[in-house]
């Protein structure tokens, strides 16, 4: 045993070292992280508040101090609540359809869900683009359905937008549904059908309460991506519609204005941390309330 | 009832696969459309737009940046990611699973965020080449990808596999590489896989960090579809969606798909 380096995983609890020589694996990856990931975002806040001379929360008063770029910011959280919302009464049906599939076939619709999360978000938006043409797909289909008589216009509206976010974000929000109600256990249901609860109560009561963890992660997941979507906004709509990813870029990479960029960026990581903790906070009163 | 919120749920899944493949499935018959102009249905057939990405300017340029970017930047993560999940499993260091929250939260800050973020950084430590600066951030949006399968992995690896192979005289190094690496190789291959993925696709973090001379993939394409929109697009759109279901497959046949996606 003396030979032995590291100690021993089985050994008792009071003969081992304080400290474990395998925290050295640790290090490295640690190290890079808070070198390349920690100190950039700690560097970003501090820029955020510093002006020409010295500290200033300029940056921050200039965009909420601005009806403009508070309009932004609100256009950004509403048109993200839209998607959200869209994207959670597409996909509750379409997950629950999927955890129903049998064997195999099960097997080859989570490939077809599962397949556009890892096309690149730039040919999908491309092909959405296409889509939405004067003499795109869906002006085929509609007007060889009768649904309307001359080509609609879609290119650039808002309407193209949400759809289009709808489209890219779904898979997000089916795959954490689809994992909850795959393990959910049929027979539930089974029980309260038998207790002679009506369908409609057997989902509002027992159903829907035990799908809710994954509506709330996936919903924030979307609601996340949302809010911080740029090159989809970018290529659907332009400058039409502005969202705070819009007015971030453009500060950097069009105006140099960096106290700005960087104060909108704060605020941004701000919105992103408070989805997070909502949401883990929502998760953790459900389970209270389960227990 | 019951029966009519099942097909109500089954058409809605239906409609919903339609609705996420079209754009995918569309890029495809206008790669192979004779004419320079979308436009549905498509006449007749021709491989020209194929030839010409070539010729575009700088396409392939940016796809060998793109593909070395990614599997360095995955490799490093797998490294540094492994090694450091490994110490969290086995309780080496204290407070773990802040540790793993920390390692795991790139993820949660939007892209431009951090784009941003290293665009400040490069400038303050006086990094002016692009490609250093592109690949440690890379490193840092694929770390998560890489931490959250190799953590679930090791979860399921029994440990005493690897006391087994010191006790029959190997090093600790030498432990790991031939007890633990093949087993939970399948967890490797998806999380790399899904790391270069991701990688290979980003745009938000990349955008502050390429220059003139080093521009990735999605850069190009996007300053492509800006500039000026050709059938050279939907063609490169294609040879991407057919490497990235072969990727799928492969994945498939080593972990299946669902473990992948991690539900």
């Amino acid at each position: 045993m003396s030979t032995i380096p590291y100690p021993v995983e089985s050994a008792p609890p009071g003969r081992r070292i304080e400290i474990d020589p395998r925290f050295v694996m640790a290090l490295p990856g640690l190290l890079f992280m808070g070198l390349v990931f920690a100190f950039p975002l700690a560097l970003l806040m501090s820029k955020s508040v510093v002006g020409p001379d010295g500290f200033s929360l300029a940056g921050y008063g200039r965009i909420l101090g601005d009806a403009y770029y508070r309009g932004v910011i609100w256009d950004s959280l509403t048109l993200a609540f839209r998607v959200t919302l869209i994207t959670l009464l597409l996909g509750y049906p379409a997950a629950y359809a999927l955890s129903r599939a049998k064997g195999m076939f099960q097997v080859i619709l989570f490939a077809l869900v599962f397949l556009p999360l890892t096309v690149s978000i730039i040919v999908k938006t491309f092909g959405l683009t296409i889509m939405f043409r004067r003499e795109g797909i869906l002006n085929w289909f509609l007007m060889n359905t009768g649904l309307t008589d001359a080509p609609m216009r879609f290119v650039f509206t808002e309407m193209s937008l949400v759809i289009g976010m709808v489209n890219v974000f779904l898979p997000f929000l089916i795959l954490p549904l689809y994992s909850v109600m795959r393990m959910l256990d049929a027979r539930y249901l089974d029980a309260a059908a038998t207790l002679g609860t009506s369908p409609l109560n057997t989902f509002r009561r027992v159903f829907l309460p035990l799908t809710m963890p994954g509506v709330i992660a996936g919903s924030s997941i979307v609601f996340a991506l949302s809010v911080a979507a740029y090159v989809t906004p970018g290529l659907l709509i332009g400058e039409r519609y502005m969202t705070m990813s819009m007015v971030m870029a453009k500060a950097f990479l069009n105006f140099r204005d960096y106290q700005l960029g960087s104060a909108m960026a704060c605020i941004m990581l701000v919105i992103a941390l408070a989805i997070v903790f909502l949401s883990s906070f929502l998760t953790r009163n459900l389970e209270a309330k389960a227990r | 009832m019951a029966a009519l919120s099942r097909s109500f749920a089954g058409l809605m899944l239906a409609l919903v696969l339609l609705f996420l493949l079209m754009p995918i499935a569309i890029v495809i018959p206008i790669a192979f459309s004779p004419s320079a102009v979308f436009s549905f249905p498509p006449t007749g057939f021709s491989l020209r737009w194929f030839e010409n990405i070539r010729n575009a300017d700088g396409m392939l340029r940016a796809l060998w940046l793109s593909t070395q970017i990614a599997a360095l930047s995955t490799a490093i993560s797998l490294v540094l990611g492994t090694l450091c999940a490994i110490a969290i499993v086995r309780g080496a260091i204290p407070g773990a699973r802040l540790i793993s929250t920390f390692m795991i939260s790139p993820l949660m800050i939007p892209g431009l965020v951090l784009g941003i973020a290293f665009l400040h950084a490069a400038r303050e430590v006086g990094l002016r080449d692009g490609y250093v600066p592109l690949l440690l951030a890379h490193v840092v949006v694929t770390m998560p990808f890489i931490m959250r399968t190799v953590l679930a992995s090791l979860a399921l690896f029994d440990f005493t596999m690897v006391d087994a192979a010191r006790m029959l005289g190997c090093s600790y190094p030498a432990a790991l590489w031939r007890a633990l690496v093949p087993n939970i190789l399948p967890g490797f291959v998806s999380g790399a896989l899904f790391a270069f993925i991701v990688s290979f696709d980003n745009y938000p973090v990349s955008i502050f960090l390429v220059d003139v001379h080093t521009k990735t993939l999605p850069i190009q394409l996007l300053n492509q579809l800006e500039m000026s929109p050709d059938p050279t697009l939907a063609a490169v759109a294609t040879v991407m969606i057919v490497l990235t279901i072969a990727a799928l497959f492969v994945c498939d046949r080593l972990v299946g798909l669902r473990r992948m996606a991690a539900v």
